[in-house]
């Protein structure tokens, strides 16, 4: 019994939150990864871009409230994303179009556009505190949990509970689905092979009769989708704020480089690697040892490896062993 | 001469600008504005060491900005013997073992040669120093933090004068741009950017988190200055004559006596706030004229032709003898000492160190849009954007409001999208940065004042 209270504990604190955390890094880190592939910088905009996609979900969630239209027990948002994602990407393609096409016509060096990105993201980062404020705002809606902790506690009469939110499995669906699209979209049609080969080699891909402007089009349309849709979830999780998803590229950037960058794949699991690693090593055990251990071995202190303030410091101390080590990530990255 | 009209030129501007302001909203903010814009150009002038001179880029600027401001506490604050004895056997301790276990780790990898079973060896020497370290000083941590928390609960400093700090920023910041150039040189040159962006969150998190060196989110308030205290001059009597001098065709209109005093008194206070001011200035002035001639005179040096050639072919000067990785480490370690004085001034200048308001859009990212805007591999372009970017970041709240003053003039005062627009005006700030950024970057991709070598 008391080892399943070990078992149902972690479950709780670390897994079902960590698995969450890590779809919504995950997705993110794909984004970053597919345009460092494709378009060939890294882009410091990341975050505020997937701010910017949250915000037209808030506004859209915001209108169909208003007006009464909603989905029950799911948050209306999700029925505001696909909204969301239109206004996103066109925004996305107006931003290509007038800032990074120019740069990357002239084949300037990846440095100059990191830089141009740098603008891109001040700029994003105006607009929304603009339009929506930077204020720390809630848009979910609907039923909160799936399984409280305590109906769990009455199902199953144990004494730790497991409370699993909508948002946690929402957030989880969501992103199995759209990854396993995209990988989809990316192995089988031949616009996604195109694009890894465009990818991997571009003279050779434009050398085969690969139209770079589709590429890039069709990259930024996934870009957007991503975008909207991390960052939505993030949002219906947690809260929208503009500063805390700033501060959400660190991780992002973190996930996308321990992954390898340039692999979609190796990002999704760097997102998944970077979540577990954070929650991991700032849990504090003592109560899973007091379940664990007979009553006479159990620890006085908290048994915490690193106290909650280092969370970010975790995922960035793994990216910088990652970069020493195996600079090209864990999973070899540029490939695509 | 000539040649400089331009540099003259952009600069006499700016200081016109500045005294614009000063004639127009007062002295006082004038002032501030120019010691920050003194600062900013010290920050740039580091920066662009690092990506003028070398091409590397580093987006740690606030790291070693937060770390200058670290040596500002560490050198000014009195000592706390309380906490000393409570905690400081431990501290000093685990000092010992962090060097003993860096002592160990260089001994494995000079005697072994590279090989998984050192990496293993290395990795084991590290976590078990760690949990060590963790088991030493957590009671010494314990203890100190209980040390009448309120107002101390940290070590404290040794109790120097503040401006020795400008030297010990330097050399802390240094000494991490050391480690970090150490390892993460290698990388390329996105990578290096994220590595060291991310880096300088960590050093960010222990300065917040590690309460018994810094007093972390707690703040540090009340340092000593450099120069004199505005209550203090308020009752000097050498100070009131020079106000009264200055002021004395204003004062000689009012005839009644007792208004005449007030009207002194009013003139003292502002003026004291000025004097200070100008105190700061005068400090801040003499570290950027002699950072400035010496990073020309680097620049013109053959040292600066060899760091131009690294930066404009790195295989075309490391096949003529030259140590890439060793002067690239040398300019990284400059470039950071420099942002580290800087960062000890801003703390000296703001007489408190809040950990909480180092964040990487106002220290890394505004940083590097002046670098970029004023002319990068320029020293006075790097300056004039430090000044630049500052000034139109300050100034950009009471230029935005009158854009939507003027905008939105036909509509009714109560117009929710007005009142929207207006509380939305301190915002405007990071429109104006990106969208300058992107303008400069499109059509004059070299700056303001864009990089001019001339051989001599």
């Amino acid at each position: 019994m008391d080892f399943l209270n070990a078992i149902i504990l972690l479950l709780n604190y670390i897994f079902v939150p960590a698995l969450a955390y890590g779809s919504q890094l995950a997705l993110g880190a794909i984004f970053v990864t597919l345009i460092y592939g494709i378009l060939r910088f890294a882009n410091f905009a990341t975050g505020d871009m997937m701010s910017f996609g949250t915000m037209f979900t808030i506004l859209f969630t915001w209108y169909f409230q208003s007006v009464g239209i909603g989905l029950g027990v799911l948050p209306t948002a999700l029925l505001a994303i696909p909204f969301a994602v239109i206004f996103m990407i066109g925004y996305m393609l107006l931003i290509d179009k007038f800032v990074f096409k120019y740069y990357r016509v002239n084949k300037s060096p990846p440095v100059q556009l990191a830089m141009v990105s740098i603008g891109v993201m001040f700029v994003t980062q105006a607009v929304v505190r603009i339009i929506i404020g930077p204020s720390d705002r809630r848009f979910f809606d609907g039923e909160k949990f799936l399984i409280r902790a305590g109906e769990f506690k009455d199902m199953t009469g144990l004494n730790e509970g497991l409370a699993i939110k909508s948002t946690q499995v929402i957030t989880i669906l969501i992103t199995v689905i759209l990854v396993s699209t995209l990988f989809w979209f990316l192995n089988k049609t031949k616009t996604g092979k195109s694009m890894r080969a465009y990818s991997d080699n571009e003279d050779l891909a434009l050398l085969s009769g690969i139209d770079p402007k589709k590429i890039v089009m069709i990259t930024w349309i996934i870009a957007g989708i991503l975008a909207t849709i991390g960052g939505a979830l993030y949002g219906l999780d947690k809260s929208f704020k503009p500063f805390t998803y700033f501060n959400n590229m660190l991780p992002i950037f973190a996930a996308a480089i321990v992954g390898g960058i340039g692999n979609p794949f190796g990002a999704f699991l760097g997102g998944y690697v970077i979540a577990f690693s954070e929650i991991l090593l700032t849990y504090a055990y003592k109560k899973f040892f007091m379940y664990v251990l007979p009553e006479s071995m159990e620890p006085d202190g908290l048994v915490q490896l690193l106290s909650t303030d280092y969370k970010f410091a975790v995922s960035f101390s793994i990216l910088v062993i990652v970069l020493l080590y195996r600079p090209s990530g864990i999973f070899k990255g540029k490939v695509l | 001469m000539r040649k400089n009209l331009n540099v003259i030129a952009a600069y006499s501007i700016m200081m016109g600008l500045i005294v614009l302001v000063g004639i127009f909203q007062s002295w006082n903010i004038a002032l501030s504005i120019f010691n920050l814009c003194l600062i900013s150009a010290v920050m740039t002038m580091g920066a662009n060491i690092q990506w003028g001179y070398a091409g590397l880029i580093n987006f740690g600027i606030m790291g070693y900005t937060a770390l200058g401001g670290l040596a500002a506490v560490l050198i000014s604050v009195n000592p706390v013997q309380e906490a000393w004895s409570a905690g400081g056997l431990n501290i000093l301790f685990s000092l010992f073992l962090i060097i003993g276990m860096v002592l160990a780790v260089r001994y494995v990898l000079k005697k072994y040669e590279k090989s998984k079973t050192r990496t293993y060896i290395i990795a084991a020497i590290i976590i078990l120093g760690i949990i060590i370290i963790r088991f030493v000083s957590e009671p010494g941590i314990e203890a100190i933090e209980e040390v009448d928390p309120a107002k101390t609960g940290f070590l404290g400093g040794f109790g120097l004068p503040i401006i020795f700090s400008w030297i010990v920023g330097a050399l802390f910041a240094g000494g991490l741009a050391f480690v970090i150039g150490k390892v993460a040189l290698g990388l390329r040159a996105d990578y290096l950017a994220i590595a060291t962006l991310l880096i300088s969150e960590i050093v960010i998190a222990i300065i917040k988190h590690e309460d018994w060196l810094t007093r972390g989110v707690k703040n540090v308030i009340g340092l000593k200055r450099p120069a004199p205290y505005e209550v203090n001059l308020q009752q000097t009597d050498w100070f009131i004559n020079l106000v009264e001098k200055f002021n004395s065709s204003k004062l000689n209109l009012i005839s009644d006596f007792a208004e005449r005093q007030a009207a002194l008194n009013q003139f003292v206070i502002e003026g004291s706030s000025i004097f200070v001011k100008l105190c700061y200035s005068g400090l801040f002035l003499v570290v950027v004229i002699i950072l400035l001639i010496l990073t020309q005179k680097a620049l013109y040096s053959p040292w600066g032709r060899m760091m131009r050639a690294i930066r404009d072919n790195e295989e075309a000067a490391n096949a003529m003898g030259k140590n890439v990785v060793k002067q690239h480490l040398l300019i990284f370690v400059l470039g950071s000492a420099i942002v580290g004085i800087a960062g000890a001034m801003l703390v000296t200048q703001d007489g408190l160190f809040t950990p909480g308001s180092y964040r990487p859009m106002r220290y890394t990212f505004l940083i590097w849009v002046m670098v970029i805007v004023g002319g990068s591999g320029n020293n006075f372009g790097a300056i004039l954007g430090g000044f630049v970017v500052w000034f139109l970041w300050i100034e950009s709240a009471p230029i935005g409001l009158y854009l939507v003053n003027l905008t939105t003039a036909g509509l009714d005062d109560a117009h929710f999208l007005k009142v929207h627009l207006i509380e939305s005006v301190p915002y405007f700030r990071f429109l104006m940065m990106g969208a300058g950024l992107l303008l400069i970057m499109r059509y004059r991709p070299k700056g303001i004042l864009p990089e001019k070598i001339e051989i001599k």
